[in-house]
């Protein structure tokens, strides 16, 4: 009772259905190419049209290749699907950024960067990694295809109220430690399906000294606990991040919202259905070995004796390894939770004054064209072609495999993005979860190494 | 898809393994159909687990496997984490499940299924240890479920627990209703709240 997450979801009821779900009304709707067609169609059947279209942003990002976006798209199914966004973002009014525009990315890196998500908004998407734009001090969550054609008729939604779980964390990362490496360590914590079922709000001082980068990639990653969504109460470090972008307020507008804005905090009185606490200075660089998330361990540990024989079979490991100077075949830096100028700017800091080793594929993806401008206004694209790593355009890329940059079967990945699940990265594809660090000292290294021995 | 819920009673197949992701539901590749073609995601039902690289029926996967059938498919705790993919619901309807029963499911698949006419049933761990000890023992096991009584029964040892639904949602499986039919109704209801809070 009480706490933030009440507080924004409890001024955004429109109505309680008896012994039901409660009508909730949605700020935001963002739409991609993959789970939104079917919902134009149902739209069409209906013969209704969109109740609010000023509030819906579409953009493809799953499909899109990370090269040559300027040219048609060479897989024609591909192709029919992101047309497919954009004749539906036409024929129903909204806005749409498409594959080449210098606004389009991955929604979850574009929303923020835009100002387009903001505190205090209740935001959806059919897409599980909506929680990134918790870190707005937004409740955000994912949808289904179904859920997405409620929003767009009604801009509303038929939703249980989640309960309330509190993370709080407490102290400093150590050197080399993340906000990946926090996240990766709070699901090998609590699960992949420890918090099913509850709102996360992440609390404590380690969150708050965390940069807007650092909690888009801690709330991006709470569905990989199971929770419904995860968020962060907005403070000096939001509104400074988003003074000046787009869509955020202007002038006298500004200061109004950030009055508001403010306001935005669990009571002191506040109650969660559960509260866990942990301390910051437990948290090492983290890699996973397994077939879900939950499955980690710090990079310099040993697979734990009762990790499920299955994951080990499929990964190729065995109880008991370390996984130190394991050869790597491929490295994947960017997707929604890991694609953002920080985390171009922690991997270049690793490689500066190395080179890429010989065996091992870099896909450096950056999450949006906003991040690849910086990137290249940074000089961060010279520094890493000069050591042997390329650049590649914006997009989900090899966080799914949507598109060509799929990893060879039974090849080993250390991948920034956010599932290691059987096939993710292309059919029987190895992913080791790890950190923009650990992902760059893999790189350089050609195998498994502690970012830390590097720094 | 929209179809009336009653009683279903039906051999189970059975599939006890736990965290199984939406990813192995149905591939991410399968996602591209831009149409709610039920039988194409159906027929790619935990494709990489059923077929082999060469498109060959795997024979040790339960799907392949004749002794089991029926429309109630049995699995472990944790059913359907992962990502939002509804394709993952159409996939288990186009194959023509009509019932999941595991011990805890993913919120978002849940209501996934529930959107599409998918019961989730969830049970307690000693319940679907029992039951998938009686499939084990017993292939042709029958299990009933009605969503009335939101009762379930294992009908090889009549044990029987109840099951949870909100009132909304059964009223919906059983008169065929799905939540934009609500919704539509509610347009004032919506202006009024725009209204209040400008």
């Amino acid at each position: 009772m009480n706490t933030l997450f009440d507080k924004i979801w409890d001024a955004h009821v429109v109505s309680d259905l008896p012994d039901g779900p409660q009508q909730v009304y949605i700020d935001r709707l963002y739409c991609h190419e993959v789970t939104s067609p079917q919902a134009f169609d149902g739209l069409r059947e209906r013969g209704i049209r969109c109740l609010r279209p000023e509030r819906i942003f579409c953009m493809p990002d799953h499909n899109t290749p990370t090269h040559d976006q300027d040219k048609p798209i060479a897989d024609p199914v591909s192709k029919a699907q992101v047309d497919a966004l954009e004749r539906n973002a036409k024929e129903f009014g909204l806005t749409y950024y498409g594959m080449m525009s210098p606004d389009n990315g991955i929604i979850h890196v574009v929303g923020p960067e835009k100002g387009l998500s903001l505190p205090g908004m209740t935001i959806v998407c059919g897409d599980s990694h909506t929680s990134t734009h918790g870190a707005m001090g937004a409740v955000a969550f994912g949808i289904g295809t179904s859920e997405v054609e409620m929003v767009l008729a009604s801009q509303c939604i038929l939703q249980k109220k989640p309960r309330t779980m509190s993370i709080r964390i407490e102290g400093e990362l150590g050197k080399g430690v993340t906000a990946k490496d926090l996240a990766l360590y709070l699901m090998m914590k609590l699960t992949t399906s420890g918090a099913t079922g509850y709102f996360v709000e992440y609390r404590g001082s380690t969150v708050r000294s965390l940069s807007m980068e650092g909690r888009l990639t801690l709330s991006n990653l709470s569905i990989e606990m199971g929770a419904r969504g995860g968020f962060i109460a907005p403070d000096e470090t939001t509104f400074a991040y988003l003074k000046g972008r787009e869509f955020a307020p202007k002038g006298e507008e500004w200061d109004k919202a950030v009055e508001w804005w403010k306001t935005l905090r669990s009571g002191d009185d506040a109650v969660f259905d559960r509260e866990v606490v942990f301390d910051a200075a437990d948290v090492q660089p983290m890699i996973t070995y397994g077939t879900n998330p939950g499955m980690g361990m710090p990079i310099d540990g040993r697979i734990p004796a009762d990790a499920n024989p299955k994951s080990l079979s499929y990964m190729g490991f065995e109880a008991g390894d370390s996984l130190l100077g394991h050869p790597v075949d491929y490295v994947f830096l960017g997707a929604c939770t890991n694609g953002r100028i920080e985390d171009f700017r922690a991997f270049a800091s690793l490689v500066k004054g190395r080179r890429k080793a010989d065996g091992a594929t870099a896909w450096l993806v950056p999450g949006s064209w906003a991040v690849s401008r910086q990137i290249e206004a940074e000089g961060l694209d010279r520094e890493l072609a000069e050591a042997g790593f390329e650049i590649r355009q914006p997009g989900c890329s090899a966080c799914l495999a949507m598109n060509d940059d799929k990893v060879p079967a039974g090849k080993y990945a250390v991948s920034t993005s956010n599932r290691n699940f059987e096939g993710r990265q292309g059919p029987l594809s190895r992913t080791l979860l790890a950190s923009p660090l650990t992902a760059a000292a893999a790189a350089v290294t050609g195998c498994v190494t502690d970012p830390r021995t590097l720094l | 898809m929209k179809q009336k819920f009653d009683i279903i009673e039906s051999r189970c197949v059975p599939l006890p393994t736990d965290n199984i992701d939406t990813d192995q539901i149905i591939p991410a590749r399968f996602l591209k159909a831009t149409t709610r073609d039920e039988k194409f995601f159906g027929d790619n039902l935990f494709c990489d687990w059923r077929y082999d690289a060469q498109g060959q029926p795997k024979p040790g996967f339960v799907l392949n496997d004749p002794r089991y059938g029926g429309c109630i498919l049995v699995a472990g705790k944790n059913f359907g984490s992962g990502s939002s993919r509804e394709h993952a619901a159409w996939a288990l309807a186009g194959y023509g499940f009509r019932v999941v029963i595991a011990s805890s499911f993913a919120d978002i698949h849940k209501q996934n299924e529930l959107n599409n006419f998918v019961l989730p049933v969830e049970v307690s761990e000693e319940f679907l240890k029992e039951l998938h000890g009686s499939i084990a023992a017993d292939p042709d096991t029958r299990v009933r479920v009605d969503i009335r009584n939101q009762t379930v029964t294992n009908l090889a040892s009549g044990k029987s627990e109840r099951f949870p639904i909100s009132g909304y949602k059964k009223y919906c499986l059983m008169n065929a209703l799905d939540d934009i039919d609500y919704l539509l109704e509610q347009k004032e209801k919506i202006e009024a709240f725009e209204n209040a809070r400008k």
